[in-house]
C-alpha cells in the first residue's frame, strides 16, 4: 500500500536520531578512531592504518576465543532450539488456568537480571554451600568448576539453558498456536503418527518463528559476557574465555585499546554478517509462502 | 455531489493493475462494480477513498480536483467484507466513533446513533460488544457506523459475502432503501451479477484491470458491448457458438443451417460468435423460428424451481437453465431449441456487432 | 461405504444442559442410506456444523448413539471411524508434492508401493489431476489444493463416508461450478456416502440426492429437492428455500377454501377443523397475475429485474406477496389480480405442514 506522504513526521523521528546518535553512534565513530590508531600513552595519537585489524585475525589468542565461542553457540542452539520445541509441543495446548500457569513458570528465568543468573549459578554450583555442588560431592562426583574445565563448561551450559530455553518454547508455542484445528483433523483422518504430524505439519508452519528465535539465541549466546563472567571469570585459566570476555580483558584489562578497537568492530560484522544471512533466508522463505 | 475518475491508471511494480479509466457518477445513486475476484474492484475502490495513489489521471469531487487529498480530508465512508468494528467498543461506541471525531456534542451525538441503531434495527444491542453479536448484526453495526457519518461517498467492498444467502437476500434488500434518504453517491463491489441487478442502478462492468462498460444496470445486462462484459454479467456463464454467415444463411458450427430473420439482414457476411444465456434454451419447441441442436447431456443440478442442465454440444460445453424438474440421462442426446432473437453476436475479436433482439423489447 | 444410523443423538455444548434450548443439537434418529449424496442446510447456528462434527468424531454427543454398519462408533475417535472430510480452507501438506499428499493416508496404513501407485493413478484420473502429480502442493491455486484434500479422502477405498464442511468458501464464484460438477461426477462413479454441510441454497439442492434442512438445532425436513420446493414441512423450510422464499398468508380454513379477510382462496381439497396458527404458504413462482377481476386483488410495490426473470414484490391486504414473472412480461399498473394455483398451496398449522 503506498502511504500518503507527510513531511511533519520526520520531526516525530528527530529525538530519537539524536538520542540513538549519542547513545549509538557517536562511541561507535570513536571506536573506530582508535581501531586505527596507536598511542604512546599521554594521550599522544598517530595513525596505524589496517595493522590493529590485521594483528588480531591473525592472533592466535583471538583464534582460540573465536574457536570456543563457536563451539558454545553451536552447543546452545543444538541444545536449546530442540529442547524449547520439545517443551513447546507438550504444553497444555488449550488456553486457561493450565496454559497460564506454564507461561508465567517459563517467563520466570526470563526476567532474573543476568549478573544475578550468573551470581546463581556460581554459589549453586559451590561444594561448600551451593545444593548442586554439595550434593554432587556427597554422592562422590568429583566436581569443581573453578578448577575443572569441562566441569566449567557443563556449568555454563546449563546455565545458559534453564535461563533461554524459554524464549525458544514460548516463540514455538506462539507459532504452534497459530495452526487451525482442521490441519490436525486432517492428520488423525490420515491416521498419521505423530512424528509425521511434526515433520509434515508443525514443522513447516512454525518455520517462521524458529528463525526468530535461532537468530536471537544465536545473536545473544555469540556476545555472551556477564553470566559466564561472574561464575567463572573465564576460568580456569582461558577455558571458559568466549570473545568478549576475551575482548574486555583487552582493552580494559591491557587498556590496549587500537586491538580492542579492531577487536570490536571485526566482532560486530561478523554478527552483522550473519544476521543479515539469516534475514534473507527469511525473507526468501516468505515470498515462497506468499506464492 | 459528482464523483468523476478522468484517465485513472495505477501500476504496481511496472504491472497496470488498473488501465485507463473513465467514470462519473452522479449523487444519489447506486452504482455497482461488477467482475469476478482480481479485476480491479477493490483497487478501484481504495482510489476512490483515498487509499491509493493512482499512478496516472485526476479524481474529481463536486468540481475539485482531490487526487492529492488525504483519505481524512475526504468525504467517504467504507464498509469491508469482514465485518470492521472496533472490537473493545459497544456497538454504540462503534456507531458513535465518526461523530466524536467530527467533535459532535453529546446530545447530537445520542440522537444520530440512535436514529441510525433504529434504521439498521440493532437498537436492542447498542450496549454489546460486537463479538457478542452474529455476523449480520456485526455487518449491520458497520454500516450504522458508515450511514452516521453522513458521507457524500459511500464504498461498499461485497459487504454480504460472508453472510448465509438468506441473511444477504434481507439486507440487500434494505441496503438501497437506508441510503436512499442520505442522497449520498454509493459504490458497491460484488462478483455477483444477480445481486448487481437487485441493486439496481447503474452497473460498471469489470475485468482484469479495465472498466469494460458502465452504464444502467439492465442496459449493460441486456446490451452488452462485447463478449467479456456479457460473459461477466452472466451467471451461470453464458454459452457460445461460432457460425457463419453468407447469401442470408448462417450456418452453425456442427452443421445447423437456418435462414436469416429480419433483424438480422443487416449483419454483413463473414464469421461470428453467437453468445446467448443459459435461460433462452428451451427443452420443448416453443416458436416455429426456433433453432434445434442436437446435445449430449453431461448431468443435470435440480434446484426445486429449476433445473440446470450442463451438456456438450460439437466440443462446447453449454449450460440451459430450464424451470421446473427435469431428471435427465447422464449421455442421452436431447434436442434443445434456441430462439434467434435471443442470441448477442459478437465479431471474432469480441466486440458486439448486434445485441439479441430481445434485448430492445423488455423494459 | 457404510451405512450410517443416529439414535437419539443429542448434543450441548454446555455442562448441564436442563431444557431444549441449551441443546446445539437436538435428539434426533435417522439412517443415512449407503451410497447418498447428503446436503445439510440451514442457517448460521442451526447446527449443522455439530452434527457434522459428532459424525465425524471431533465431538462426542452429549447423549444418543453413532453406528457405522451396526457397529456403535460413539466412543471412537475419528481415525478409527474411517470417515474422510474436507474442510471449509483446503488442508494439504505443503512440504510433499500432490502425489506424495495423495499417497500419505496409505502410506501410514502400511499399504504395498503397487497398490498406492494405482491407487493414486485412479484417483488423480477422477479428479484430473494427473498432469500435476509431481508439481509442489504448495503452490497451487485453492480450488486445486480442495480436489487434493478431496483427493487423499477417495484413496482410501474402505472409507465410509466424506463430509464436506463449506468447502466451496473460499473458491473464486467462477470455479465453484467446476468443482461442484466435478464433485457430483466422483459421487456418480464411485458412490461414497456424502454429507455435505452449505448455507447456500443453490449449492445444497444441486448437491444432494437429500437436503436435511435444519433450523435451531432441529431438523426440520429431510426430502428431494423438488420435495422440499413443492412441499415444504415446516414454514422455515418455505421461506429459506427459494429465493425470494415462500410466502405465508394468515388464513382460516372453511373445507375447502382459505379465508383471508373478505377473500376466499380455493384449495385442491377439504381440510378438517384446524385450530391454532393458520397460514396458507404459497411460492412466488406458482402466483399468476390474471385479468381477472373477481381474482385476488393485489397491490404492486415494486418490479425487480433478476435477469432472467423478474420479482414483483407487492402486498395483499396488506400482507407481503411477491410474484416471479417471465424475463418479458411487464405490469402496467399498480394494482392488478392474482391467481394462486391451488395445487401447489400449502396449509400450516403452527408452523407445520398439515395433510387436507
Amino acid at each position: 500500500m503506498k502511504k500518503t506522504r507527510n513531511q511533519k513526521a520526520w520531526f516525530m523521528v528527530l529525538p530519537v536520531l539524536i538520542l540513538v546518535a549519542f547513545s549509538a553512534i557517536i562511541p561507535l565513530m570513536t571506536v573506530v578512531n582508535y581501531s586505527v590508531q596507536d598511542t604512546f600513552g599521554n594521550n599522544n595519537f598517530f595513525w596505524v592504518g589496517l595493522e590493529w585489524f590485521e594483528e588480531i585475525l591473525a592472533s592466535d589468542r583471538v583464534h582460540d576465543a573465536l574457536g570456543r565461542q563457536v563451539t558454545f553457540t553451536a552447543i546452545i542452539l543444538a541444545i536449546e532450539v530442540p529442547l524449547g520445541i520439545f517443551i513447546a509441543l507438550h504444553m497444555p495446548k488449550k488456553s486457561g488456568f493450565w496454559s497460564s500457569l506454564c507461561l508465567v513458570l517459563l517467563a520466570l528465568p526470563l526476567l532474573i537480571p543476568w549478573n544475578v543468573v550468573g551470581t546463581i549459578w556460581q554459589i549453586f554450583g559451590r561444594i561448600d554451600i551451593g545444593l548442586l555442588g554439595y550434593t554432587l560431592d556427597k554422592m562422590g562426583i568429583n566436581y569443581n568448576y573453578t578448577q575443572n574445565a569441562l566441569d566449567a563448561w557443563i556449568t555454563i551450559i546449563i546455565m545458559d539453558v534453564w535461563h533461554w530455553t524459554s524464549l525458544v518454547v514460548l516463540l514455538s508455542y506462539a507459532g504452534l498456536r497459530s495452526i487451525p484445528g482442521p490441519y490436525y483433523q486432517a492428520a488423525k483422518i490420515d491416521q498419521a503418527s505423530r512424528w509425521a504430524v511434526f515433520r509434515h505439519i508443525e514443522l513447516p508452519k512454525m518455520k517462521g518463528v524458529l528463525l526468530i528465535a535461532i537468530l536471537l539465541r544465536f545473536m545473544d549466546s555469540f556476545m555472551i559476557y556477564t553470566e559466564p563472567f561472574v561464575v567463572t571469570g573465564g576460568g580456569p585459566g582461558n577455558a571458559t574465555t568466549f570473545l568478549s570476555i576475551d575482548l574486555v580483558k583487552m582493552a580494559i584489562g591491557q587498556f590496549d585499546l587500537g586491538p580492542a578497537a579492531a577487536f570490536s568492530l571485526i566482532y560486530f560484522l561478523v554478527i552483522l554478517l550473519v544476521s543479515w544471512a539469516f534475514y534473507t533466508v527469511m525473507m526468501n522463505m516468505d515470498k515462497e509462502a506468499d506464492v | 455531489m459528482s464523483l468523476e475518475l478522468k484517465n485513472i491508471s495505477l501500476a504496481v511494480e511496472g504491472h497496470l493493475h488498473i488501465y485507463q479509466s473513465n467514470l462519473k457518477l452522479e449523487k444519489a445513486t447506486m452504482n455497482v462494480l461488477l467482475g469476478p475476484t482480481l479485476s480491479g474492484k477493490t483497487t478501484l475502490m481504495r482510489i476512490m477513498a483515498g487509499l491509493e495513489k493512482p499512478s496516472s489521471g485526476q479524481i474529481i469531487w463536486n468540481g475539485k480536483d482531490i487526487t492529492n487529498c488525504r483519505l481524512q480530508d475526504r468525504d467517504v465512508a467504507m464498509v469491508y467484507q469482514q465485518f470492521i468494528n472496533y472490537p473493545t467498543l459497544s456497538v454504540y461506541e462503534n456507531i458513535a466513533s465518526p461523530l466524536r471525531v467530527m467533535n459532535k456534542n453529546k446530545h447530537e451525538i445520542e440522537i444520530a446513533v440512535k436514529k441510525a441503531a433504529e434504521i439498521l434495527k440493532i437498537s436492542p444491542y447498542l450496549d454489546r460488544k460486537p463479538i457478542e453479536l452474529s455476523g449480520g448484526q456485526q455487518q449491520r453495526c458497520a454500516l450504522a457506523r458508515a450511514l452516521v457519518k453522513g458521507a457524500g461517498l459511500v464504498l461498499l467492498d461485497e459487504p454480504l459475502v460472508n453472510l448465509d444467502y438468506k441473511l444477504r437476500e434481507e439486507l440487500r434488500e434494505e441496503i438501497p432503501k437506508i441510503f436512499e434518504r442520505s442522497g449520498a453517491i454509493f459504490v458497491y463491489a460484488t462478483t455477483e451479477p444477480e445481486e448487481a441487478l437487485l441493486l439496481g442502478g447503474n452497473t460498471a462492468a469489470l475485468f482484469e484491470g479495465r472498466i469494460r462498460q458502465f452504464g444502467k444496470t439492465s442496459q449493460v445486462y441486456r446490451n452488452p458491448k462485447d463478449i467479456i462484459t456479457a460473459d461477466v454479467f452472466s451467471n451461470p456463464p453464458m454459452n457460445f457458438l461460432k457460425f457463419r454467415k453468407k447469401y442470408k444463411k448462417l450456418t452453425f458450427e456442427g452443421g445447423i443451417s437456418h435462414t436469416e430473420t429480419d433483424h438480422l439482414s443487416n449483419l454483413s457476411d463473414g464469421d461470428y460468435i453467437a453468445g446467448f444465456r443459459a435461460n433462452h434454451l428451451d427443452l420443448t419447441r416453443k416458436r416455429a423460428a426456433q433453432i434445434k441442436f442436437s446435445v449430449r447431456v453431461n448431468h443435470t443440478e435440480i434446484t426445486g424451481s429449476e433445473t440446470f442442465i450442463h451438456m456438450n454440444y460439437t466440443g462446447e460445453k453449454w449450460i440451459g437453465l430450464v424451470k421446473g424438474v427435469h431428471n435427465l440421462e447422464q449421455a442421452a442426446n436431447i434436442p434443445v431449441y434456441l430462439d434467434l432473437a435471443h442470441i448477442y453476436i459478437f465479431a471474432e475479436e469480441g466486440n458486439l456487432e448486434l445485441s439479441a433482439f430481445y434485448a430492445t423489447k423488455v423494459k | 461405504m457404510a451405512k450410517i444410523t443416529l439414535t437419539n443423538l443429542a448434543h450441548s455444548y454446555l455442562n448441564n444442559p436442563n431444557h431444549d434450548n441449551d441443546y446445539a443439537l437436538k435428539p434426533l434418529n435417522h439412517e443415512w442410506t449407503d451410497g447418498t449424496a447428503y446436503a445439510l442446510l440451514g442457517p448460521s447456528g442451526c447446527g449443522k456444523t455439530t452434527l457434522l462434527n459428532l459424525i465425524s468424531g471431533l465431538l462426542t454427543p452429549s447423549k444418543g448413539k453413532i453406528l457405522f454398519d451396526g457397529n456403535d462408533v460413539t466412543d471412537l475417535k475419528t481415525a478409527a471411524r474411517n470417515i474422510a472430510q474436507v474442510f471449509q480452507f483446503p488442508v494439504i501438506y505443503d512440504t510433499m508434492t500432490v502425489r506424495e499428499n495423495l499417497s500419505f493416508p496409505l502410506k501410514n496404513r502400511g499399504m504395498k508401493k503397487d497398490y498406492i501407485e494405482k491407487r493414486v493413478k485412479e484417483v488423480a484420473d477422477a479428479i484430473s489431476l494427473n498432469d500435476i502429480l509431481d508439481k509442489k502442493a504448495s503452490g497451487l491455486t485453492a480450488d486445486i489444493k480442495q480436489k487434493i484434500s478431496l483427493g487423499r479422502g477417495l484413496v482410501r477405498e474402505d472409507v465410509s463416508a466424506i463430509l464436506f464442511d463449506e468447502p466451496l468458501t473460499v473458491i473464486d464464484p467462477h470455479m465453484k461450478w467446476q468443482l461442484r460438477t466435478q464433485i457430483k461426477e466422483v459421487h456418480k462413479n464411485l458412490g461414497h456416502t456424502m454429507i455435505y454441510v452449505t448455507h447456500d441454497q443453490t449449492e445444497a439442492l444441486t448437491f444432494a440426492d437429500k437436503v436435511i434442512v435444519m433450523f435451531e438445532g432441529e431438523v426440520l425436513q429431510i426430502a428431494s429437492a423438488a420435495e422440499l420446493f413443492e412441499r415444504p414441512a415446516h414454514t422455515f423450510v418455505g421461506y429459506f428455500i427459494g429465493s425470494p422464499g415462500m410466502n405465508i398468508l394468515p388464513v382460516s380454513i372453511e373445507e375447502d377454501n382459505a379465508v383471508l379477510g373478505s377473500h376466499n382462496i380455493m384449495l385442491d381439497a377439504k381440510y378438517k377443523k384446524l385450530t391454532g396458527k393458520i397460514e396458507l404458504g404459497i411460492r412466488p413462482e406458482f402466483v399468476t397475475i390474471t385479468n381477472d377481476p373477481f381474482a385476488l386483488p393485489v397491490t404492486i410495490d415494486k418490479v425487480e429485474d433478476v435477469g432472467h426473470y423478474k420479482i414483483a414484490r407487492g402486498r395483499f391486504q396488506d400482507h407481503p406477496l411477491n410474484i416471479i414473472l417471465n424475463e418479458c412480461d411487464e405490469i402496467k399498473s399498480a394494482t392488478t389480480h392474482v391467481i394462486f394455483d391451488k395445487k401447489k398451496i400449502n396449509i400450516y398449522q403452527n408452523d407445520w405442514r398439515v395433510e387436507p
